[in-house]
């Protein structure tokens, strides 16, 4: 079996299977820092909404704590299932990259959300006080006081988040689109053995996921650094 | 015309009433200390000037301006006129001194940056931190972080300052320091209003005390006829606590 695999390690490395593998990997990480990036910024309203004070926004924080709550409780793939139905009903021709991508996205959400809250959470309430005794509005409160504090507590979750989440996304290879370990598939039925084919997958998922986790672990030591300079 | 006058001002957290009926005047350039134990209401009663903590009866007026507690726009030109020292400082952390001192202004009153700037300067000299404009405030002592404080409150050009037991955190060596700016302010016409547990420093500086107790004021005057002579008997016995060490 050794033999066959060491016969097979060039042909996989050709030009063709190679570009095959790259883009797959391009798809994973586009879908990732897509899905999570516009998760975080839609998190992030969602968090502004759902701290919103005043019973004329009752409603509104009702439907993003349920959001919230619901997403985080049902498994991904049944996210992905429900997008692509439902998108698919109402658009045909979307690609599936798309109904991947937003998939992604409204599992983010509901993850970010969470994740931006606690730091919010994390900033001290005489902050805030100080802030409004200064006649700071809400909005120029977070933007100036409460974000800039937060960032420390939010971004090595975060990071920790996007990492496990490059991951999850080898469930969409399940509604048939294109990324790592769909590719693993189609090379493996195109003959290639099972054991080379997702050896060579693990690999890329780790040099996807290896330097963003470098990266956040740098983020973090520079928001600790940067109180003491 | 007064330039503080509150009447009848009560609040309470829920069912727990943490101000009673309290009526004070304020006249301009006037400085008014609050004495009394710990959970008397006097904090409360500034929390309740800057409109932090609702008021749940009374009015207040600020140079004649009733203040509607109800209306964020009223609460708001209300901060205009009035700023406030914390205990604590609340300096904000991710900011450098500067920063602290003219955010507000810059962000908030909309003024010019240099203007404000050039003005931060001066007041930051006038509280002896000259040297420490880029300074975080977790790189300065307690004393020097209050002091950035009441500098920044200041550069809201406030025509009422309120003190927050701004000594009360500080490490004793590093309460004179403080201690000297208020002076300061008071010798260039400031009025406040100010909470704090430094009798001899109350007594000093003071045109009036007011001796709160249980959410009430029970007792106000002279410094000299409040802590020589008070006519209370729970005033007597605080003081008599306070004053013997």
């Amino acid at each position: 079996m050794l033999e066959r695999m060491a016969n097979e390690i060039p042909r996989l490395f050709e030009y063709y299977s190679a570009i095959f593998l790259l883009k797959a990997m391009g798809t994973t990480l586009l879908m990732t820092l897509v899905g999570v990036g516009l998760g975080f910024l839609l998190g992030f309203v969602i968090v502004y909404l759902r701290q919103t004070p005043g019973l004329f926004w009752v409603p509104v924080r009702i439907v993003a704590i349920t959001y919230v709550e619901i997403f985080r409780r049902i498994p991904f793939l049944v996210i992905l299932y429900l997008v692509l139905f439902f998108i698919q009903a109402i658009s045909p021709n979307a690609s599936l990259f798309t109904i991947a991508t937003i998939g992604i996205c409204m599992m983010a959400i509901a993850y970010t959300s969470e994740i931006i809250r606690a730091g919010f959470e994390s900033v001290p309430r005489q902050q805030i006080e100080a802030a409004s005794a200064m006649n700071f509005s809400r909005w120029k409160t977070l933007i100036n006081v409460i974000a800039p504090q937060s960032w420390p507590v939010i971004v090595p979750p975060a990071f920790a988040y996007m990492v496990s989440f490059i991951k999850d996304t080898a469930l969409v290879s399940q509604i048939g689109v294109v990324e790592l370990t769909f590719a693993g598939k189609v090379m493996n039925n195109r003959g290639y053995s099972a054991l080379l084919v997702y050896g060579t997958i693990l690999i890329l998922y780790f040099l996807l996921s290896y330097p963003l986790t470098r990266l956040g672990g740098y983020l973090e030591k520079r928001f600790a650094s940067s109180k003491d300079n | 015309m007064h330039h503080l006058k509150i009447t009848n001002l009560s609040s309470a957290y829920g069912k727990n009433v943490v101000l009673t009926d309290v009526s004070l005047t304020v006249d301009k350039g006037q400085v008014i200390s609050l004495v009394g134990p710990s959970g008397s209401g006097k904090s409360t009663l500034l929390r309740v000037l800057v409109g932090l903590t609702p008021p749940t009866g009374g009015t207040v007026e600020i140079q004649g301006e009733l203040i509607n507690y109800n209306s964020k726009s009223s609460i708001k030109l209300s901060r205009d006129r009035m700023a406030i020292v914390f205990q604590q400082y609340n300096l904000f952390q991710n900011m450098d001194v500067m920063g602290n001192v003219t955010i507000a202004p810059i962000k908030i009153k909309k003024r010019d940056r240099k203007e404000v700037e050039a003005e931060a300067e001066d007041l930051l000299e006038r509280v002896g931190l000259a040297d420490k404009l880029t300074a975080y405030p977790d790189q300065l002592s307690g004393g020097q972080q209050q002091r950035v404080a009441i500098a920044r409150a200041l550069a809201l050009q406030p025509d009422l300052l309120l003190l927050d037991e701004v000594t009360s955190a500080l490490d004793p060596e590093l309460v004179t320091e403080v201690l000297d700016t208020i002076r300061r302010l008071a010798s260039d016409g400031m009025t406040m209003i100010i909470v704090s547990h430094e009798m001899g420093f109350v007594r000093e500086i003071s045109d009036q005390v007011v001796m709160m107790d249980e959410g009430r004021i029970i007792e106000r005057g002279l410094p000299a006829e409040i802590f020589d002579k008070p006519t209370t008997d729970r005033a007597r016995e605080f003081f008599g606590k306070i004053l013997r060490h």
